[in-house]
């Protein structure tokens, strides 16, 4: 019997673990997946509840439920991989062996990295929103508070779903008009991009709509240190902006259980081939989803489109055929824009975000990059597609490759 | 596709001036991108071409935090030699891809 293993049974785990158990025959390949939460958390949904508009219970279902029958599930911490000898040790001791390994394991923010950060005011005056426990700290705090310096900040690139700072800057312009309160709230947009964005037309487009919303944009600033007394950030090159509130987007790393193991870059990503999603260290190690070091965004969509190439690249490996699969770095983001509307954004590896319409050319529903309402009912209704289609490994109606059908390019 | 000419060479560039062709980089180029930057490149400056230039090549991603590893200088020093936005500066002068590491 041979030995599937996946470590990580977030997105990016779970949809494999289901797409390969329908296609391998279960008397021949047993397949494991590991993860130390019990708790999958519908990630996209944390924007929400800093507004109130979700709790947790909206955003929280049992992990056991998407793993189907005839996957071994551990719910346990990694300790270490050992990819010489084709093991993973689990923190209990026990060890399991592989043929093929997954990694799954996505990224996690690392405020302690920052000096400062996780201070006296670390949920209190200073917040994050990647966490179920960020999130609704933050929630609370906005019950009552009476206004001051809003910022949002980014620590530093790579990020999770780089989309969700601007729509937490948004959301904030929103929340506080409808609350009557904008005037006593100056929003501040802190970011180690010199635009609003990475690629030139959405930036300019994203750039637009912050100053429309007033909300002000500090670029090129990686954040060095926070000052807890003076309630300060500092950039690196000594720059300071002031906050009341600090909503930050702290750096990001890998799991840190894959430290020692030989496979990752300095953060803790695992670097892979771009294009085949193998690891470039072991030939029978695979990365998907937010824990590889790929040049593309840490982002569900991501996970969903490669879950496709990667099921495909490995049974080519299985067959012992030449990989016939190729990751485009095709990435789908809906940016939830606030009063009822959002706009979405399409793009790859080559191919900047551009406007049309999507799916469908010229008929859409949706609109790429610029703000509509169906946009907006679109991410709502994804949540449900998520938890029924796409983490059960089930056809999702949108191409892996993207096209450029819909797309204007001029 | 733009090209560019510097040092008497004809270089191919991207739509915000970052080399698309690695290898046709020389010292004597990056000494003129500096200037367009404002910059007087000196030895230290190309130490730390040659080491941004070294990691592309190696395939490592590149970012501000990285520059603490390359025993050449701190981010710090690394601001005072680029001054405003270093990595893109620096990456630009290196003849190598602004660093993707969002998009």
């Amino acid at each position: 019997m041979k030995k599937i293993l996946i470590l990580g049974a977030g997105t990016a785990g779970t949809i494999m673990a289901n797409k390969l158990r329908k296609e391998l025959p279960r008397e021949e390949w047993k397949i494991t997946i590991v993860d130390q939460e019990k708790v999958h958390y519908y990630q996209p949904g944390f924007l929400f509840i800093p507004f109130g508009y979700y709790k947790k219970a909206d955003v929280t279902k049992p992990k056991q439920s998407f793993i189907p029958p005839g996957v071994d599930i551990y719910f346990r911490k990694i300790e270490q991989v050992i990819p010489g000898e084709n093991k993973v040790r689990l923190d209990n001791g026990e060890v399991l062996l592989y043929d093929i390994l997954i990694i799954a394991t996505g990224t996690r923010v690392s405020p302690e990295e920052t000096p400062g950060l996780k201070g006296e005011l670390w949920h209190k005056n200073i917040f994050d929103f990647y966490t179920i426990e960020g999130a609704q700290a933050l929630a609370n705090f906005f019950k009552t508070w009476e206004g001051g310096d809003l910022v949002i900040d980014i620590a530093d690139d790579p990020i999770k779903c780089p989309v969700a700072p601007l729509e937490f800057a948004f959301y904030a312009d929103a929340f506080f008009t409808e609350r009557g309160m904008r005037n006593k709230v100056n929003i501040f947009y802190v970011t180690p991009q010199s635009g609003a964005f990475t690629k030139p037309r959405s930036s300019k487009l994203l750039g637009n709509m912050l100053e429309d919303k007033n909300i002000k944009m500090v670029n090129d600033f990686v954040l060095s240190e926070v000052d807890n007394k003076r309630k300060v950030i500092t950039d690196y090159s000594g720059r300071e902006v002031h906050f009341d509130c600090l909503v930050s987007i702290p750096l990001h790393i890998g799991d840190p259980g894959l430290n020692d193991s030989g496979l990752v870059d300095e953060f803790g990503f695992v670097r892979a081939d771009k294009y085949t999603l193998q690891s470039v260290d072991f030939e029978n190690i695979f990365v998907i989803g937010d824990a590889s070091n790929l040049p593309t965004s840490k982002a569900g969509s991501v996970a969903h489109f490669q879950s496709e190439i990667l099921l495909e690249n490995l049974i080519c490996y299985i067959e012992g055929r030449p990989f016939t699969a190729k990751y485009d770095g095709h990435s789908n983001c809906y940016i939830e824009t606030g009063y009822g509307k959002a706009a979405l954004i399409d793009f790859n590896y080559d191919t900047e975000p551009l406007p049309g319409f999507f799916p469908f050319p010229g008929i859409g529903p949706f609109s790429l990059l610029k703000e509509s309402r169906i946009n907006h009912y679109g991410k709502l209704i994804f949540r449900w597609m998520y938890w029924h289609i796409l983490l059960k490994g089930k056809e999702m109606p949108i191409d892996t490759n993207m096209t450029m059908a819909g797309k204007k390019t001029d | 596709m733009a090209q560019k000419v510097y040092a008497g060479v004809t270089v191919d560039v991207n739509e915000e001036g970052y080399f698309t062709n690695p290898s046709q980089w020389t010292r004597e180029i990056a000494a003129e991108i500096a200037k367009e930057e404002g910059i007087d490149l000196t030895e230290q400056h190309y130490q730390v071409i040659e080491w941004l230039r070294k990691r592309y090549e190696s395939g490592e991603a590149l970012s501000i935090r990285s520059i603490n590893k390359s025993g050449i200088v701190d981010v710090k020093t690394f601001y005072q030699l680029f001054p405003g936005a270093p990595l893109k500066k620096a990456t630009k002068i290196a003849g190598i891809p602004k660093p993707a590491s969002c998009v």
